[in-house]
């Protein structure tokens, strides 16, 4: 694997990582299973590149962006709190509706931001090769977001959000509003997707109508696998692991690209992503027998 | 004393190696890097016309011609770690097909010629300044169909038509660029456009069905959606007797009256000589963007007929194909 391929793949893993903390936050603290990703990702991205190409700050562009994934998530809540339509059902509305949103935002299927000024424009006059300076750009952001999430999740909101996700019928009981929580916490989870959504198109030159499809994938396989090689007992441990499961998703399909010896091709993606996901799913489950055993042998 | 089989084994084992020895002699005079956003027959046929070609011009892949191919399988963001390996690589070409990889090997390649193909808009993608002076290390070839010669073959085959049916999907790029393009041409023939969206194959039906009643002919851009549902179109267009004219030429042999278009497989060789050329030392920002060279008229009478026309018998002779 070249060095480019290398960072490339770090590069792609922190953004996928923005997502996992999304899919990490509706589907392991609000226990809500939210397609709602698929669709804010590229609203994220047509969001930020129309309002680039139209001549507006990249940085409130990127901020507007972040302002429709929080919409849409609240949305898909709201459908599901208020009008007591099924989690699953609420997620896939909103996820199938900002396509045609996307298509009216953008004008055209694809927004093409090659040479615009983007927020990583003066990042790419860093005083070293883009490969690094854009990653590094990225780990910065994200130990941001990851350190802001972390203090949020141990406050009082944060708390009572969490307490909504593991029991919502005790957190009504303590008088916590768990409509409103699980409302701000999927506008919160959306907005990070979008966010992350909006920065891959400035990386990669381009929106995309279709930017959107197996987002969803990608983001449970790192939340998934990230659990699976360590311990998430606590907060701040679960939200580096989920970042760490997002890098290691992109540095599998890496190495799935350069893995021409073993008679690996790109052909084979989906299903490594398949493999990988059961086996991050199964593996847990074996580690914990395999003690089980160890233990009952050794009282 | 060595038995038969070991006297084999040993045998291929040494020819096995002198293979090895020949081909790594040989081996990867030019590097070929082959990007792709999905597996799809019209893309496939473009990669292979491109090999075809450059085999043709003396490089042949595995003795003198070292070719990495990648398939993003229609994920962007497998697109673009396809793109930065490449651009680790440092090969001599990169050919990108369809505008996502274009896109995503433009954002990461810097400085190694890239060749686009089958990319409709290459200025709207923003891969090319202008399509006369690409300008930097990017140019190739677009497969925008000549619409104003599809207009003149929709007036051809139904002379007095007046309103105009497009079915599209508004979710493809190729499709939008093209149907703005029929807006701007079909005036200039006399013929207003009734535009009719299908944003999955499955509702491909439904728009025909929309424009019974409203429309004297029905055109098709090359719009994969409604290409896959093309069955669904000619049914109604039988029923109603509409005639359905294309830009993909095998429409025809699955009953739309008449097509003018290119195949994809000529695409790829057309682009295989850029490549052979860029090889051969020639600089990507001084060769100007392509399109297709070579259309072909094919015609299906007996469509005609059951969509309640008569073809001109001079279009027919003129036609590459009839299709009895």
């Amino acid at each position: 694997m070249s060095l480019i391929a290398f960072m490339g793949a770090i590069e792609t893993g922190l953004l996928f990582g923005l997502v996992a903390l999304g899919v990490y936050i509706s589907f392991r603290i609000l226990d809500f299973p939210d397609l709602t990703v698929d669709g804010s990702f590229p609203l994220g991205a047509a969001l930020s590149a129309s309002a680039i190409v139209a001549g507006i700050n990249p940085w409130l562009a990127t901020a507007l962006a972040i302002g429709g994934g929080a919409l849409a998530g609240a949305l898909t809540a709201w459908l599901n709190v208020r009008l007591k339509i099924l989690h699953l059902l609420a997620s896939i509305l909103v996820m199938i509706a900002p396509y045609s949103v996307n298509l009216r935002i953008m004008g055209k299927p694809n927004v093409a931001l090659l040479g615009e000024t983007t927020l990583l424009t003066p990042v790419e006059n860093w005083a070293m090769p883009y490969y690094f300076s854009i990653p590094l750009a990225f780990a910065l952001l994200l130990v941001v977001i990851m350190g802001l999430l972390c203090l949020f999740l141990k406050s009082e909101i944060g708390l009572s959000m969490r307490a909504t996700g593991s029991n919502s019928r005790m957190a009504r009981a303590q008088g916590i509003a768990t409509g409103w929580m699980t409302i701000l916490g999927m506008a919160l989870a959306n907005a990070l997707v979008a966010l992350a959504g909006a920065l891959f198109a400035q990386s990669q030159g381009s929106a995309d109508v279709t930017m959107g499809v197996g987002v969803i994938v990608i983001g449970l396989a790192a939340v998934i696998g990230g659990e699976a090689i360590m311990s998430t007992r606590t907060v701040v441990l679960a939200v580096i692991a989920c970042v760490l499961g997002a890098i290691l998703y992109r540095l599998a399909i890496a190495f799935a690209l350069n893995a021409d010896f073993i008679g690996l091709k790109a052909q084979d993606l989906n299903l490594i992503t398949a493999l990988l996901v059961t086996v991050a799913i199964v593996l847990p489950g074996l580690r914990k027998s395999w003690f089980g055993k160890r233990q009952g042998a050794n009282p | 004393m060595m038995t038969p089989i070991k006297r084999s084994l040993l045998t291929l084992a040494s020819s096995a190696l002198l293979t090895l020895a020949a081909t790594g002699l040989q081996a990867a005079d030019k590097h070929l890097a082959i990007t792709q956003i999905v597996e799809h027959p019209a893309l496939d046929a473009v990669r292979q016309g491109v090999q075809d070609e450059l085999a043709e011009r003396g490089y042949s892949v595995g003795t003198n011609l070292k070719w990495s191919y990648e398939s993003a399988q229609g994920s962007p963001a497998t697109a673009a770690q396809i793109a930065k390996k490449f651009a680790g690589e440092s090969p001599d070409v990169i050919v990108a097909i369809a505008t996502p990889s274009a896109q995503a090997a433009a954002a990461s390649a810097r400085g190694i010629p890239l060749v686009f193909t089958a990319v409709t808009d290459p200025v709207g993608a923003k891969l090319v300044k202008g399509l006369d002076q690409p300008g930097r290390f990017i140019t190739g070839m677009t497969d925008m169909s000549p619409i104003n010669k599809h207009m003149a073959l929709v007036k051809a085959v139904v002379p007095g038509a007046q309103r105009l049916g497009v079915i599209y999907n508004p979710g493809e790029a190729n499709s939008v660029s093209l149907v703005t393009l029929v807006n701007e041409e079909a005036p200039k023939q006399g013929m207003s456009v009734v535009e009719a969206a299908a944003t999955k194959s499955s509702d491909v039906q439904t728009a025909a069905r929309s424009l019974v009643g409203k429309v004297d002919a029905i055109y098709l851009p090359t719009d994969n959606t409604v290409i896959s549902a093309l069955e669904a179109i000619i049914k109604v267009a039988e029923q109603n007797r509409i005639p359905v004219i294309t830009g993909d030429t095998d429409s025809v042999a699955r009953g739309a009256v008449a097509a003018q278009g290119f195949n994809y497989y000529e695409v790829g060789r057309q682009t295989g000589i850029m490549v052979a050329r860029i090889l051969k030392g020639e600089s990507p920002a001084d060769m100007p963007v392509e399109g297709v060279e070579r259309v072909e008229l094919f015609v299906n009478p007996g469509a005609a007929q059951r969509m309640g026309i008569t073809l001109d018998s001079a279009l027919v002779d003129s036609a590459k194909s009839v299709v009895e």
